[in-house]
């Protein structure tokens, strides 16, 4: 990442947009390349080839275990937190491969955020939840500009209305979906490119689901989305871009329209009429 | 594989009640084994604390005597000049007979009612530190001399146990350090009140006594060292026990080397007390020439013991924090040791707490290796203050109750039962910080 691209990422977003917006850009803001993925001598993941197109949401379909979310967890190298798993391919992130040795985990997860299946708040006010990320990237100088961020996140997320009188309470007190999209706040918080969810909405009901699938496609503006779901409602509500795993493979991706109405292959079509998953 | 014609038969109704009936039966069985384990252990409670504090209480009062002494300038001050250095030269030995002729009045008076007594078997009711007590006085106020002072003496520990009622007139017949006399002395001397019982804090402050003055024996060395080793034993075991857990449990990669070393750390929790001991007379006393009986010692072996069980409780406690906390912090982008120091650490504190007031409350009761590396010695000197003290002869207070419990006068009894009481006031209030401090870490998630 050039020093360039750090100044504008720490400016508030409305200043950063139409920055961004007259660099030419490629349509894909993700571009995976032969990826596998092993964990000791076990492949999980078959060489894997996948655009991510930008500010567009990309489902991850497929049946359990079909290694949808370690794909996901590629992409923000979280799988490096497991000793025996190891990555081969490529992923490049605008024109810099993740996996190349001058690239800086941290670095990364800061410009690429995670929303994770069970909402994970930390066990600290919700004020601290969301500020924790800017603070340990040194995104604000002062205070009222840290509140600032954190009220703009969280109204980001569509939680500010609920939670503003109550910001110094602990983030744990909320309930399921308040949760997960206070965990939204926090990933988009420091300001990420692109933001992974791993099934976000697997533990919440159905109205909350329905909070959560509107704020991701408002998201969507502003960051490049990839979700993984288990709903194929979900997946034909939210995304523009669908893609089928099947026994760690991508099977087909293309428009989710496509997809749902036109699969290409047999595999698609039985798992999105029923008949495996 | 599933049967399709596979029906389980339906079970019969007079089956399922006696199964139920057995179920009931075994439950009510089981809470009754619990009630019968805890009713065990607080019987064994009860019967430790009424034998510890029956035993023990008695050794915070003491018997004090009331007494004129004449300081005589001929016996005190034989030049007449004051100097400080001349009484410096009169030795405790020339302060007995002082007390023993001082009381010759007081014998008079006692002598209608306890035809036996004489002035030398009541200046044996008084402790032999008396003398010493006198010269303290006078050294500190030269100016006395020459007048009658009023004193108040530690009754003789044979007088004291009269009159606490642990010894009588049948148990003491033989006794060649305790004349009938002096027994009906002290029933006058009460009745008078110039002989009382009352509550004595040197118990806490004093240092110990010889064989001769169980009365003046206290706890204070004890205290002081047992304090000073355990300030070195948390300054010690805590960081390094809570760094080496986190290193294990979250930075070592995963190799024969760890199993290795996880291994022998649980083995170390569970190596008997002594053999610690013999490390310390071997390495820190024999090869870098720490003194002996020094707290610094005693402090280095119980570090070494209390080790390992501060890193099993350690890891126990990080490995109890949800991965989730952990995978969010690096989510937003926290590096290893953020996630670690920010999230998982503050979470797994309340356990690591409880696993080092666990290993500091062994250590504080840890008798055995204290005794190779000298604790055990007599020791009447106070230690310096920090940090030099470290290096002063010191005892235990565990070592305390252990030779207490060695000495033949039976006054010594109540004393170590005492010590005991001092010792687990001592650990209570040590759970109690650490109690207090867990409740304003624990959080819940």
């Amino acid at each position: 990442m050039t020093l360039a691209d750090q100044q504008l990422r720490y400016r508030p977003m409305d200043a950063v947009a139409p920055a961004l917006a007259e660099r030419p850009q490629a349509a894909e803001k993700v571009r995976a390349r032969d990826v596998s993925v092993f964990y000791g001598e076990k492949q999980a993941l078959f060489g894997v080839d996948l655009d991510i197109p930008r500010n567009k949401v990309t489902a991850l379909i497929g049946p359990s275990g079909c290694c949808k979310s370690t794909f996901l967890r590629c992409i923000n190298r979280m799988n490096d937190t497991i000793p025996t798993a190891r990555v081969t391919g490529s992923i490049i992130l605008d024109d810099v491969d993740i996996y190349s040795p001058a690239i800086d985990v941290v670095e990364l997860r800061a410009r690429v955020g995670m929303v994770f299946q069970k909402p994970n708040p930390f066990p600290k006010s919700i004020f601290e939840n969301v500020a924790y990320g800017p603070r340990i990237h040194g995104m604000t100088r002062s205070k009222p500009e840290l509140e600032q961020l954190v009220q703009g996140s969280l109204r980001r997320a569509g939680l500010w209305n609920e939670v503003k009188d109550r910001l110094h309470e602990p983030g744990t007190g909320l309930s399921g979906g308040q949760q997960q999209r206070l965990c939204i706040a926090r990933a988009i918080a420091t300001r990420p490119e692109v933001l992974l969810m791993d099934e976000p909405c697997s533990a919440l009901d159905p109205i909350a689901t329905a909070v959560i699938e509107e704020l991701i496609d408002e998201l969507r503006q502003n960051f490049t989305i990839v979700i993984v779901t288990h709903s194929m409602q979900q997946a034909a509500r939210v995304s523009q871009q669908t893609a089928f795993f099947h026994l760690g493979k991508l099977i087909e991706h293309g428009e989710t329209p496509d997809i749902f109405s036109n699969p290409r292959e047999k595999q698609t079509e039985d798992y999105i009429t029923g008949k495996i998953g | 594989m599933t049967d399709a014609t596979f029906v389980p038969a339906a079970l019969d109704p007079e089956r399922r009640a006696a199964l139920t009936r057995r179920r009931y039966a075994a439950e009510k069985r089981f809470r009754l084994y619990g009630v019968g384990a805890i009713g065990v252990s607080i019987a064994a409670l009860v019967l430790l604390l009424v034998s510890v504090l029956g035993g023990g209480l008695p050794a915070f009062t003491q018997t004090f005597v009331r007494a004129q002494i004449y300081l005589d300038p001929a016996v005190l001050d034989p030049s007449g000049t004051r100097d400080p250095d001349g009484i410096r030269k009169v030795l405790t030995f020339a302060y007995a007979p002082l007390i023993k002729r001082s009381l010759e009045t007081a014998t008079a008076e006692l002598q209608p009612t306890v035809p036996g007594i004489t002035p030398a078997l009541l200046a044996g009711m008084v402790s032999d530190g008396a003398p010493a007590q006198l010269r303290n006085y006078v050294i500190a106020n030269p100016d006395s001399i020459g007048e009658t002072v009023e004193f108040e003496f530690l009754a003789n520990g044979r007088i004291d146990q009269y009159v606490k009622g642990n010894i009588t007139r049948e148990s003491s017949a033989g006794d060649a350090r305790l004349d009938p006399a002096q027994l009906d002395a002290a029933d006058r001397l009460l009745e008078a009140g110039v002989m009382e019982l009352r509550f004595n804090p040197a118990f806490i402050t004093n240092p110990d006594a010889s064989e001769n003055r169980p009365e003046a024996a206290g706890l204070g060395v004890a205290l002081i060292g047992s304090a000073y080793m355990m300030l070195i034993v948390l300054v010690l075991s805590l960081p390094i026990g809570v760094a080496a857990s986190i290193y294990l449990e979250e930075f070592a990669a995963k190799s024969w080397l760890t199993d290795v070393i996880e291994v022998n750390i649980s083995n170390l929790a569970a190596v008997p007390s002594i053999v610690f001991g013999i490390l310390g007379l071997a390495f820190f006393i024999n090869f870098m020439n720490l003194p002996m009986s020094a707290p610094i010692v005693g402090g280095l072996v119980l570090t070494l013991m209390t080790l390992p069980t501060i890193i099993i409780a350690t890891r126990a406690a990080l490995k109890s924090v949800p991965p989730s906390i952990k995978e969010a912090a690096l989510g937003v982008g926290a590096s290893k040791m953020q996630a670690i120091f920010h999230h998982v650490l503050p979470l797994a504190m309340p356990g690591i707490l409880t696993g080092t007031i666990i290993g500091l409350a062994q250590a504080l009761g840890e008798t055995a290796p204290l005794l190779l590396i000298g604790m055990v010695a007599f020791v009447k000197d106070f230690p310096a203050g920090l940090p030099d003290g470290l290096f002063d002869p010191a005892t235990a207070l565990p070592v305390q109750v252990y030779n207490f419990t060695q000495r033949a006068d039976p006054a010594f009894v109540e004393r170590a039962s005492g010590a005991i009481i001092v010792l687990l006031v001592f650990l209570v209030a040590m759970n109690t910080v650490a109690i207090v401090l867990r409740q304003k870490l624990e959080r819940t998630w």
